[in-house]
């Protein structure tokens, strides 16, 4: 437990000592249009956040029956990671291992795109009132 | 021009996710959230195709294609297998998350190092240890669900095992917070690769030692990882809609595991390092207790008299696929005027609404489904408690017993009905190994067998002979 807290001070330390020499290709980054970038990081933190709070608030309601229907419907939404992996994917400027790699990501969203909406449709459709079309 | 195209046409496939979700409050509106989701995600695959520097069709014609088999073949699966198909949906929702963290940091890194900003790498490292932990961990539940030979079902614990876990997950972030500092030198791809197996291997290890009765709570934990994992993606990309619905998918799964905690009285902690189901040796072994067994003929004979039969269906029932015979029983019961309602524990089965979608399957109507606070004050005017193949959700130790590991876990009050008939497949004690008091009350009458042929022989009692009294 001892040499364990050792360890990590060591590993932190050159982390701090090193804060002040940051890369050269990030200060030029820094130099390009600090405003600009700071406004990207803030949007996008906003968004993140309220979408946090929108979904909150929608789930909240879901009807406890359909909680299972909910996960596999949320699967699906979740392989809107499909989105970056047809980015690398399709982009010329890319290498061939950059493509694979995403070609692999885009089979596996993909996947879960067409099993999550489909399977999602099959178990809500079991979900009947009172004798809805028999008798 | 074309940017904004892109821009409003994610705007609108946001906006339907939401919708989507927002359908999903009720069973009415719910089959309107599939169009909306699939046709939100067909445009926001469109739209991303159409931009310009997406030149090379072919490359992702091939997947999708590749995809087609899969994706159907895992939609068709049988229901009472759907949480490990849930969960291997997880997996590759996280391989995906992680792959495009890799191939995005590398590229960066011999290509273009000025895009490789604190932030930008900060997000890659959250991208890839999201991503990478949810596979394996995924993985591993999908292959306990599944109940694979080589994988333990019970918990699989050592000593220090907490400690080698987080330390696992520490040493991971240090390495990401060194490569946060240096993204571009040298040995900072070597700092990546550490990180990426560090986070696979803490996936594994995070969810070996988790037993069965724990897994509804795991695979919504997981949901909202992969849900994360997408939204660290919309970050490293600049990407709105990743961060969207990746935000949505992880606002539910952290509410559902909120849910599935409260509904066990436990918290995250406890439930991804308690490993349950070790420490409760000490009470159980006392007095030998003796089960009264019963016929399922003089259960029927004594469900015909009630007026209201309550069913407990727990993880037995999946298992053993009884959901089409417990249907046959209810029909028996509603033909001769007996009210029939279901008592579903927010935890029953092996994740979020198990039990609710396998009695859906049974053509059960959903009114008759009652949620657990609601049947608990009718209990007591209940004439018959018919508990099948449940056993901690409605253990009494729950509310009496404070030594026991499930005390204060909010419960099914079987034991008030007048009469309880529980269905077991054998005399072990169940999956926690708990002892359950409830089997030995004086009012409970055990149906030993499977869940399936024993229902299905109580309904078929009531069938033959004696439906006219």
């Amino acid at each position: 437990m001892k040499s364990f807290g050792v360890a990590m001070v060591a590993l932190f330390a050159p982390a701090f000592a090193a804060g002040a020499d940051a890369p050269a290709a990030e200060k030029a980054m820094a130099e390009v249009d600090p405003v600009t970038k700071h406004m990207d990081i803030a949007a996008m933190a906003f968004v993140f956040v309220l979408a946090t709070f929108i979904g909150v608030g929608v789930i909240r309601r879901v009807s406890r029956l359909l909680h299972t229907p909910l996960m596999s419907l949320t699967n699906a939404i979740s392989a809107i990671a499909v989105v970056g992996a047809i980015l690398i994917t399709g982009d010329d400027h890319y290498p061939t291992y950059v493509r694979v790699l995403g070609a692999i990501a885009l089979f596996a969203s993909m996947t879960n795109i067409i099993s999550g909406f489909l399977i999602t449709q099959r178990m809500l459709r079991m979900f009947k009132t009172q004798r809805e079309p028999s008798r | 021009m074309s940017g904004y195209f892109i821009e409003s046409a994610y705007l609108l496939a946001a906006s339907l996710f939401i919708f989507s979700l927002h359908w999903m409050s009720d069973p009415k509106t719910a089959r309107r959230s599939v169009i909306a989701g699939a046709t939100a995600m067909l445009v926001a695959v469109l739209a991303t195709w159409a931009r310009p520097e997406v030149s090379r069709h072919l490359w992702i014609i091939v997947p999708i294609a590749i995809a087609i088999g899969p994706g159907i073949w895992l939609a068709m699966v049988p229901l009472t297998a759907v949480p490990q198909r849930t969960a291997l949906s997880h997996a590759f929702g996280g391989l995906a998350a992680g792959l495009v963290g890799t191939a995005k940091y590398i590229y960066w890194f011999q290509s273009e190092p000025e895009m490789l900003t604190a932030f930008r790498t900060g997000a890659i490292v959250a991208e890839v240890i999201l991503g990478y932990l949810t596979c394996t961990g995924s993985l591993i539940a999908a292959a306990k669900l599944q109940e694979l030979k080589w994988i333990p079902q019970r918990p699989w614990v050592y000593r220090g095992q907490t400690v080698v876990n987080i330390g696992a997950l520490l040493l991971a972030i240090v390495l990401g917070v060194l490569l946060i500092q240096h993204p571009t030198a040298a040995w900072s791809p070597w700092a990546f690769a550490g990180i990426v197996i560090l986070a696979l291997n803490f996936g594994w290890m995070l969810v070996m030692p988790i037993g069965g009765a724990d897994m509804p709570t795991v695979i919504a934990i997981l949901n909202a990882y992969a849900g994360l994992a997408a939204v660290a993606m919309g970050f490293v990309l600049d990407n709105r809609l990743l961060i969207t619905a990746g935000a949505l998918d992880g606002s539910s799964g952290l509410i559902l595991s909120i849910i599935m905690c409260r509904a066990m009285n436990r918290s995250f902690f406890n439930v991804l390092f308690g490993a349950f189901g070790q420490v409760q040796q000490a009470g159980a072994s006392g007095e030998q207790k003796q089960y009264r067994p019963e016929t399922p003929e003089s259960a029927a004979q004594i469900m015909e008299q009630a007026n209201l039969v309550v069913i407990v269906p727990g993880y037995g029932m999946a298992v053993a696929q009884a959901q089409h015979k417990v249907r046959e029983l209810y029909d028996q019961l509603r033909k001769r005027g007996i009210t029939v309602k279901f008592a579903v524990h927010p935890v029953a089965g092996r994740m979020p609404g198990h039990m609710n979608v396998l009695l859906a399957e049974a053509e059960i109507p959903y009114e008759d489904l009652v949620e657990m606070e609601e049947i608990n004050a009718d209990m007591p005017q209940c004439d018959v408690c018919l508990v099948i193949g449940a056993n901690d959700v409605v253990n009494p130790a729950a509310r009496s017993d404070p030594k026991s590991p499930i005390y204060g876990m909010p419960i099914i009050d079987a034991d008030k009905a007048r009469t309880v008939f529980a269905i077991k497949r054998s005399r072990n004690p169940g999956f926690a190994g708990i002892d359950n008091e409830l089997y030995f009350s004086e009012r409970t009458w055990m149906l030993f067998g499977d869940a399936k042929a024993v229902v299905g022989e109580v309904a078929k009692s009531f069938g033959d002979g004696r439906a006219g009294h």
